[in-house]
């Protein structure tokens, strides 16, 4: 085997933050290489730096490629030499079909006039590569995230890639649409192709790389070949956070109190397609100082659920009745849904959760303004010792309050949004996949935030892909499969099994 | 010791590029104004041409302050300038044609302009039909409007009452006249204010550790704007003193500065224009904040259409014609971002002067309609661009 690339010392510096200090990293030809770090480490930014999207001469080291000095000045020189990157948001887009995203930027033309046959043809060939047996003309905004990121794959391959990066490309999809995605690098790998994967997802990162490099606070902490040693998964999360990690879930007593929130026979239809009943009648419930999850594949109706409760956000024809503290509440509106003590934290942070132009002090009072303000005034000096308050207890790690949420690392922009929704002081949170892109530290310490606004009597909605992580959480779990409730399970009594017969069996 | 100084220098320059923007604008402000000054011979900053200044552009930055707020929800108003003249031309129907008084027209014309805004932000709040589509629907709708209103003459002229809204000046309360005491005293209050305020401000930053603009940088631009102010009203109160419209448009500035800057109101519209989705998921009522957005815009241009009337002393059908691309381009050289969620009151108003001088200068040098369009053109095409090739820079 060779070496394919070597970054030597890599340093990159953004305006106050040094996100790379002296970074080292090797990757032999036809191995899957593994990059592991807690959030903010500087993966991403490793990644664009040797992808092109930071210019040579923005960052100092060396970057060695294929046995030359490469100094790559866009995307399209490192694409030119076969590295192809898949960032950690999709850059696809929705309007477009299959086919049209696919050749985006490399269309397939004579002349300046589109060649749809040659166009459909390569698409189908390159689908079948990935294992997706979908039309090309599909639009793409109709495929589920897990088969948008294999469009993002066949687009890649059709490219002549030699190395491809993925940006945690697993972050959004459910364990099965998982497995494939991570067979289908297995297929690549033994085609030659060499992979970089960013995950938080450890046991993924066991099943499928050769060697693993940790990066902490920019600098590389270790770099591990799975051939020669026994790489396990509290060996990586050691490395990423610097200090031996005990449990996975801290512990709590749980308190039950009286009933918070009462959800009855609610049902909600689909915006545009009027014949469709996303939600079928469902009765929940959540008491003061408890944890409830809701478990389901993707596109069981979670999300539907928690948006059209929370001010009828996602949906029509909603019908039903909530109670908070026994009394009927009128949630039609978010501002009605928010003074009624209901919080949504969004599992679309960057659409959905976040003003990415604006700092975080700004960011974090959105949703209570009131409470900074006096007479409609803002008090920017109550403000920011809000901001700072939040910035401390959920440890985000930034120079300042007043850095752009932009550019902030995946995880600490999480922290952001759960910070907005705390200060509203809500009584019952309902959290959609809070630990979405999340490294294990922090996963701990929202786990620990989750115990604590428990152990204060408030109610938890926990809504999540993941499965342990709802095991080890959770008092109850609801399970959820094409807009009904197929279950409901003490935690003492679920297991990944229960659920997912209970699922299989509707 | 020379290791600190080199430091220091190096603080000064990274600042200074990550807010070269701003510095941009004001120095931009200041070498047109030099640039004309020099070749008009003087002309420019006579006293009777700076009074003539604001006179003339009173109502495009009136109008900028509102448009800024249309821009940052993400909108565009194309109708303005017909709005401007579709109600000056109902306040002379009224005034002079129906005898109404000028107290009583004054709040009717403001009533309309904001029924106006109602109308047409309505269709983009709750309907979510483009903005550029309605208010371009509104451009003609009102330009025909007033045509019929005047069919097609002009009509005037005003009562003197009507006139003192942009051609009357603050007596002096000193008795002194030449120069006028009040207008200096103005000048001298406005300058302690605005170096009290930033110094507050400073002390603030500290308190909490923000590394704000370096000292030296604070010390300088403090004492060109003071002294800019204290020129200008000098000027002025060597002439008649300070004008009606001026108080007119110092005070709207101040008011829709605090606004955008300090208030909740203020920080939902930004939030709205930032991110439309996640704003309304955070209990933001987004339609209405765009409507009232329309609204105020509505008010704003009946005001500028009075006071733009007041100024020709008739209302004509042409009044207003293509004075929205003003507006527009001011608020873009000002530093808005046609996406939305950014921008800044302060940087709408020098954007509008910006365009007022050269407006002036061009008319002294007796350029050509034909070329001062072009230039103007290429003022507005250079302003953005530095905008987009300073943000890839720090991107
Ligand atoms: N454009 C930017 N301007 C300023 N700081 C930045 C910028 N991009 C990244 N950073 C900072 O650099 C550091 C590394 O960020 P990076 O996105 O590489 O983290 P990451 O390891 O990919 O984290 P995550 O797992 O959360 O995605 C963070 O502290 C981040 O705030
Ligand atoms: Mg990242």
């Amino acid at each position: 085997m060779s070496t394919l690339l070597e970054m030597r010392s890599i340093t990159k510096k953004f305006p106050g933050v040094k996100a790379l200090d002296d970074v080292s990293i090797t990757v032999e030809e036809g191995e899957i290489h593994a990059i592991c770090g807690e959030n903010g480490a500087g993966k991403s930014t490793l990644m664009k730096v040797l992808s092109g999207v930071y210019p040579a001469g923005s960052y100092d080291g060396e970057i060695h490629y294929d046995g030359n000095l490469a100094a790559f000045r866009n995307i399209s020189d490192s694409e030119n030499q076969g590295i192809i990157i898949i960032h950690q948001e999709l850059a696809l887009i929705p309007q477009l079909s299959i086919a049209e995203n696919i050749f985006l930027g490399n269309e397939q033309a004579n002349k300046g006039i589109v060649n749809w046959r040659k166009t459909f043809s390569g698409t189908e060939t390159l689908l079948a590569k990935v294992g997706l047996s979908e039309a090309p003309s599909t639009r793409l905004d109709t495929l589920g995230v897990g088969k948008q990121q294999l469009v993002e794959i066949a687009k890649a391959l059709s490219k002549d890639v030699r190395l491809l990066i993925l940006d945690e490309p697993t972050a959004a999809l459910s364990e099965a649409d998982s497995q494939v995605l991570l067979d289908l690098m297995l297929e690549l790998k033994s085609k030659g192709v060499t992979c970089i994967i960013i995950s938080h997802k450890l046991n993924e990162v066991r099943k499928v790389a050769d060697s693993v490099t940790v990066i902490r606070d920019g600098v590389t902490v270790s770099t591990m070949n799975t051939k020669v040693e026994t790489v396990t998964e509290d060996i990586i999360v050691r490395d990423m956070v610097g200090r031996e990690m005990g449990a996975r879930y801290p512990s709590r007593e749980t308190k039950l109190g009286e009933p918070l929130l009462e959800i009855n026979d609610w049902s909600v239809w689909h915006p545009e397609q009027s014949e469709r009943q996303v939600i079928k009648n469902i009765n929940m419930s959540v008491r003061a100082g408890e944890v409830v999850g809701i478990a389901g594949v993707m596109g069981a109706g979670r999300t539907e659920l928690a948006m059209s409760l929370f001010g009828k956000s996602y949906g029509r024809n909603i019908s039903g009745s909530v109670k908070m503290h026994g009394k009927p509440i009128d949630v039609s509106s978010v501002g009605k849904a928010i003074s009624t003590g209901l919080a949504y934290v969004t599992e679309d942070r960057k659409s959905l959760g976040l003003i990415l132009d604006d700092n975080i002090q700004r960011n974090i009072t959105l949703a209570n303004l009131g409470n900074v303000s006096k007479a409609g005034v803002i008090v920017e000096a109550e403000e920011t010792k809000v901001a700072e308050h939040y910035r401390s207890t959920m440890n985000v790690r930034t120079p300042s309050v007043f850095q752009t949420v932009g550019n902030l690392s995946g995880g600490n922009q999480q922290k952001v949004v759960l910070s907005k929704w705390l200060f509203t002081d809500p009584e019952v949170l309902i959290l959609d996949e809070p630990t979405r892109g999340i490294d294990v530290g922090a996963k701990f310490e929202i786990y620990g935030i989750i115990n604590n606004l428990a152990a204060q009597g408030k109610g938890i909605v926990f809504i999540s892909s993941e499965m342990p992580e709802l095991l080890g959480m959770c008092d109850r779990i609801y399970v959820m499969n094409e807009g009904t409730f197929v279950g409901e399970l003490a935690a003492k009594d679920a297991s990944q099994e229960s659920i997912m017969s209970l699922i299989v069996t509707d | 010791m020379s290791n600190s100084k080199t430091n220091a220098s190096g603080q000064l320059r990274t600042y200074l590029s990550n807010h070269l923007r701003e510095y941009g604008l004001l120095f931009a402000l200041i070498a047109i104004m030099a640039f004309f000054q020099i070749m008009t011979g003087g002309i420019l900053l006579r006293p009777v041409n700076i009074t003539n200044l604001f006179l003339q552009n009173s109502y495009i930055i009136i109008m900028a302050l509102g448009m800024l707020l249309i821009i940052v929800t993400g909108n565009i108003d194309l109708s303005v300038g017909s709005v401007m003249g579709f109600v000056g031309a109902f306040a002379a129907v009224l005034i002079v044609s129906h005898g109404l008084s000028v107290a009583a027209a004054l709040p009717i014309c403001l009533i309309m302009g904001a029924l106006i805004g109602a109308a047409q932000g309505y269709w983009v709040a709750y309907w979510k039909i483009p903005s550029f589509i309605v208010t371009l629907a509104g451009m003609l709708v009102f330009r025909g409007l007033s045509l019929w209103l005047l069919e097609g003459q002009s009509i005037g002229p005003f009562p003197k009452s009507f006139q003192s809204l942009s051609t009357g000046f603050i007596p002096d309360v000193f008795g002194i006249n030449r120069p006028n005491g009040t207008a200096l005293a103005a000048g001298v209050i406005t300058v302690c204010l605005i170096v009290w305020m930033g110094m507050r401000a400073r002390a603030r930053d500290k308190s909490y550790g923000i590394i704000g603009e370096p000292q030296a940088l604070f010390i300088i631009r403090n004492i060109i704007i003071a002294g800019a102010l204290l020129f200008i009203t000098y000027k002025l109160s060597t002439f008649r003193g300070l004008p009606n419209v001026l108080i007119t448009m110092a005070i709207l500035t101040v008011v829709y500065a605090f606004i955008t800057e300090n208030t909740v109101l203020g920080r939902r519209i930004y939030a709205l224009g930032g991110n439309e989705k996640a704003s309304k998921l955070s209990g933001i009522k987004t339609e209405k904040m765009t409507f009232l957005a329309f609204v105020n815009m509505g008010v704003l241009a009946a005001l500028a259409g009075l006071i733009f009337a007041a100024r020709l002393n008739t209302a004509t059908p042409k009044a207003g014609l293509s004075v929205e691309l003003d507006v527009i381009a001011a608020v873009f050289i000002g530093g808005a971002s046609m996406s939305g969620g950014s921008g800044k009151i302060i940087g709408a108003v020098v954007g509008a002067f910006i365009m007022g001088v050269m407006n002036n200068g061009m008319s002294i040098l007796g350029i050509g309609i034909d070329y001062q369009q072009i230039i103007k053109g290429l003022v507005l095409l250079a302003a953005v661009f530095f905008d987009v090739y300073n943000k890839s820079k720090q991107g």
